[in-house]
This record gives C-alpha cells, sequence and structure tokens, in this order.
C-alpha cells in the first residue's frame, strides 16, 4: 500500500507553523519526526492534507536548565536527549525510560515533541513526563500557553492542544541530587511498545525515609497516570518491603486498563502492581550509585 | 516538487511526491534498490540508511524532509574500506543468507564502527536491536564484525 495524496510545506520557525496550521485547519498534521505519523500514512490510517514540517525549525532543539528544571525542546531528538549529561544529571530517570522507547534508528529520528503530542498511552515519554509532574509549553495564533501533564493528556492520542497550536517545549523538576530511578516494563522485546511499563523516582532523607517519590504508569489506561496513591502510601514512610507492597497494593485500584490482544485487563492491573514493587525496589537500591 | 539531497556522495535533484519516503525515492526514482522494503512501519531495519551519518529507517523517512541531507546507503558504503570489509566478513562467517536484511545490517555497522573502532557486545547489540534477520540466528553476524574489528586494529 502506498500512502494517499498530501501536500507538503516546510516551516521555518514556530509562527510560521502555527500560521500554515490556522490557515489549513484540522487536516494539516505537524510533521516532526515521522517515527509514529509515516508509518500511519504508510498504511492509510492517517490520510492529511497537508504535512506542515517543523524538521528545521531549530530554535526547537535544546537541553538546557531553567530555574531548577529541565527544559527540552520539542524538536530535540530522542537520541539526543538519551545521550546527553545535562539531561543525565537533572531527570536520570530520562535517559532510562528511552533506552526503551524503539530502536537507535527510531531515537535518531524521533523527537520527545512528537512523542508526547502523539499522547500513546503505551508509550514512555508521555507517563514520564506525567509522573515527574511536568509541564508542556504550547504556542498557537493566541500565543504560549503552558499546561500541566495531567491535564494534557486527555484521551488515546488525544491531548489539550488546539489544531492550530504547535508543542514547543516538556518542561520537568529536577530530580534532587542521590534520586533513585528505575524503569521497569514488561515487553515482548526490547524495543517492543511495553504492555505495561512503571517508572520510579525515590529519594531518601538522612532517616532513610522516603522524602521525594514518583511513580507513573503506562499502558494501563486511555491515558498515561501518576500513581498518587501508591506514592501517598510511601511519602514519608520507611521504604520496608511491607512499606512497598502496601504502596503496590493501591495500584489496582488506581489503573483502569482495556484488554486487547496483548493482555487481558486484568493482567495488566496484576503486572502494573508487580512492576511498581519491581521499579520501587530497583530505585531504592540504584539510590546513590549513579549519583 | 523538487528536492535536492546528497545521495552517496553525488548531489540528486528529483521530482517527488510528498506521499513519498525516502526509501520510495531511492528505489524506485533512483533505482538503488540495494535498500530493502521490508515491513514499512520502522520495524525490521532492512531499510536502514545514513542520514547525515546516523542510521534511520528510510521506510518511515519523509522523503520531502529529505532536502538538503547526506544519504549514504549500502551502495556507497561499501565503497570504501570499512564497508567492504564488513562485507567480506559477512561473507566469510556465513552473516549472509537470504541476504535481504543485509544492506541494513551493513548500514547500521558501518555507524557504529566509525564511531568505536572497538564496540563492546552491548553496544552492539543496543544498535543492532532494530535490524531483524530470520535466517542467521545473529550469531554468525556478530562473528562477522568481530572479524572487522579484529583486522581493522590488527591493520
Ligand atoms: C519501530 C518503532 C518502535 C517504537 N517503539 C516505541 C516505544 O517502545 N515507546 C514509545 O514511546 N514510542 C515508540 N515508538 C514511537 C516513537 O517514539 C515516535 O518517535 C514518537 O511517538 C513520535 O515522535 P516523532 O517526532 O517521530 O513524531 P511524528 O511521527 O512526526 O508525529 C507524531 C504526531 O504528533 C504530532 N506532532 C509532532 N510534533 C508536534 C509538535 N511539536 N506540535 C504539535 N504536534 C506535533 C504530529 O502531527 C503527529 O500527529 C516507536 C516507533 C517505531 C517506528
Amino acid at each position: 500500500m502506498k500512502p494517499a495524496a498530501v501536500k507538503y510545506a516546510r516551516a521555518g520557525d514556530v509562527q510560521e507553523a502555527v500560521a500554515l496550521l490556522s490557515e489549513h485547519g484540522t487536516d494539516a498534521k505537524v510533521l516532526a519526526g515521522g517515527q509514529s505519523l509515516v508509518p500511519l500514512m504508510n498504511f492509510r490510517l492517517a490520510s492529511p492534507s497537508i504535512l506542515i514540517d517543523i524538521n528545521r525549525v531549530n530554535e526547537l532543539a535544546y537541553v538546557r536548565e531553567d530555574n531548577g528544571s529541565l527544559l527540552i525542546g520539542a524538536m530535540t531528538r530522542q537520541r539526543d536527549v538519551e545521550t546527553s549529561p545535562v539531561v543525565a544529571a537533572a531527570v536520570p530517570l530520562l535517559p532510562q525510560a528511552l533506552h526503551h522507547v524503539g530502536h537507535v534508528t527510531n531515537r535518531n529520528r524521533g523527537t520527545v515533541g512528537g512523542s508526547v503530542a502523539h499522547a500513546d498511552p503505551a508509550s514512555e515519554l508521555p507517563a514520564l513526563v506525567t509522573g515527574l509532574a511536568g509541564e508542556l509549553t504550547v504556542e498557537g495564533p493566541k500565543g504560549q500557553r503552558t499546561i500541566a501533564a495531567e491535564d494534557f493528556f486527555v484521551g488515546t492520542f488525544t491531548t489539550a492542544m488546539e489544531y492550530d497550536e504547535v508543542l514547543t517545549a516538556v518542561r520537568l523538576p529536577r530530580l534532587p541530587a542521590g534520586t533513585g530511578v528505575a524503569v521497569e516494563e514488561l515487553a515482548r522485546r526490547h524495543g517492543d511498545f511495553a504492555i505495561v511499563a512503571v517508572m520510579a523516582a525515590v529519594h531518601l532523607a538522612p532517616d532513610g525515609s522516603v522524602d521525594l517519590v514518583r511513580l507513573a504508569a503506562s499502558g494501563v489506561d486511555s491515558v498515561p497516570l501518576r500513581l498518587h496513591s501508591a506514592e501517598a502510601v510511601l511519602a514519608g514512610a520507611q521504604p520496608t518491603a511491607d512499606a512497598i507492597a502496601a504502596a503496590a497494593a493501591t495500584v489496582a485500584a488506581s489503573v483502569n486498563p482495556t484488554g486487547d490482544v496483548h493482555a487481558p485487563a486484568s493482567y495488566r492491573r496484576d503486572m502494573a502492581q508487580l512492576l511498581v514493587k519491581r521499579a520501587v525496589g530497583a530505585a531504592i537500591e540504584r539510590i546513590g550509585v549513579s549519583a | 516538487m523538487e528536492m535536492t539531497f546528497t545521495v552517496n556522495g553525488t548531489q540528486a535533484k528529483v521530482e517527488i511526491d510528498p506521499a513519498e519516503t525516502l526509501l520510495g525515492v531511492l528505489r524506485e526514482r533512483l533505482r538503488l534498490t540495494g535498500t530493502k522494503e521490508g515491513c514499512n512501519e520502522g520495524e525490521c531495519g532492512a531499510c536502514t540508511v545514513l542520514v547525515d551519518g546516523l542510521p534511520v529507517d528510510s521506510c518511515i523517512y519523509s522523503a520531502a524532509a529529505t532536502g538538503g541531507r547526506r544519504v549514504e546507503t549500502v551502495e556507497g558504503l561499501t565503497l570504501d574500506e570499512l564497508g567492504r570489509d564488513l562485507q567480506a566478513a559477512f561473507v566469510a562467517a556465513g552473516g549472509v543468507q537470504c541476504g535481504f536484511c543485509t544492506p541494513g545490517f551493513i548500514a547500521t555497522l558501518v555507524s557504529v564502527l566509525r564511531e568505536n573502532e572497538a564496540p563492546s557486545e552491548d553496544d552492539l547489540r543496543t544498535a543492532l536491536a532494530g535490524n531483524i534477520c530470520r535466517c542467521t540466528g545473529y550469531s554468525q553476524i556478530l562473528d562477522a564484525v568481530a572479524a572487522t574489528v579484529s583486522r581493522r586494529n590488527g591493520r
């Protein structure tokens, strides 16, 4: 099968992309790395009328520290983020999560913004941004606005962005030095979309109690989830096996999986609980090791 | 629309349809048929080429977005010594059976070995995770890389 006919326009900057989107309406699609969009077009699962190519919008390709947070331009390639020392120091969970996103070839081309805008509930980056309480900056004809991750993802492949808005940046709070991080996935093969993925970041106070914990899951709802109830059990507690098990036990009520050809809903729910246990355990084991 | 890019060191100016992929342009317009079409969704790596030195899946790379970029395919990659060494090692080690995946493996491996003369097994497995081979079981391919590395480092 060949993709359906499409027009093409190259945007030189964000304003131009926004203007093109406003002009062409809801059938226009932004082309970032194309790692989701082009396969969809190849199989005619998407047939946009025009592609608005933002690959030359160089102002959107950067990684920098900004006021206690990490700021990543939407067009930064996933592989550049994965290998960036700035990212590894500020949010060590991010390179670990990216290691699970497709293959090196996909990450050489795929962008951070593309993965977030695509809003696949099985994807790692949307879950990470949600779990770490990140913020998304978008720009449209009326200017810029910033949306909290939990408000940004509204359904499967659906975000709070308007058709004429471009995602410009992802902001993640810096994790304190000495935070342990872990990504635990159930996937058929490395690089496949995970059936369920859980990400954990844990920091301990000098007395050994948990003073920061962030937990995220993908593949267990139509949107990525931050596991608030499980976090609440661990926050302030000594991270004993019992406490971790009690936190994991809350997960069944937080998730809302649907069954498909890969796994029934009940299995996803059980796996989410197990992966939370593993991810928290692994994060604590690694505290200080990678710092 | 017209698109100009560099293929294997030569400037090419081609008339393309914006719906096309880089793979389609290489195979159907430029008749560079060494690069293969497998899954058409970036899963199998048969279509791997280098764009600005980095391995990508040409089947999901927008042709229109290739304008101004530098593309290397198996036809060009096996003109220099590294590519030729790899090719010979694949043959000697039995890393080629049906051959369909080989151009993609060569593209990925040239990029790895350009960057690192002695990649670890872990580096290789990460880099090759996107290249599927259904004949060899991979170990002959890793043997071919090992032979290439020792040959080049002994030279
Ligand atoms: C073989 C393979 C395996 C993969 N495995 C995984 C995996 O395990 N985990 C995972 O998370 N992902 C995986 N992916 C998806 C990959 O991460 C994509 O790169 C990513 O989902 C999309 O990023 P992109 O830059 O390629 O965006 P594109 O494909 O160009 O765009 C995706 C969508 O987002 C929109 N868009 C892109 N950028 C913007 C922007 N700045 N503003 C507004 N809208 C925008 C586009 O219009 C389009 O609708 C895989 C992909 C492949 C091909």
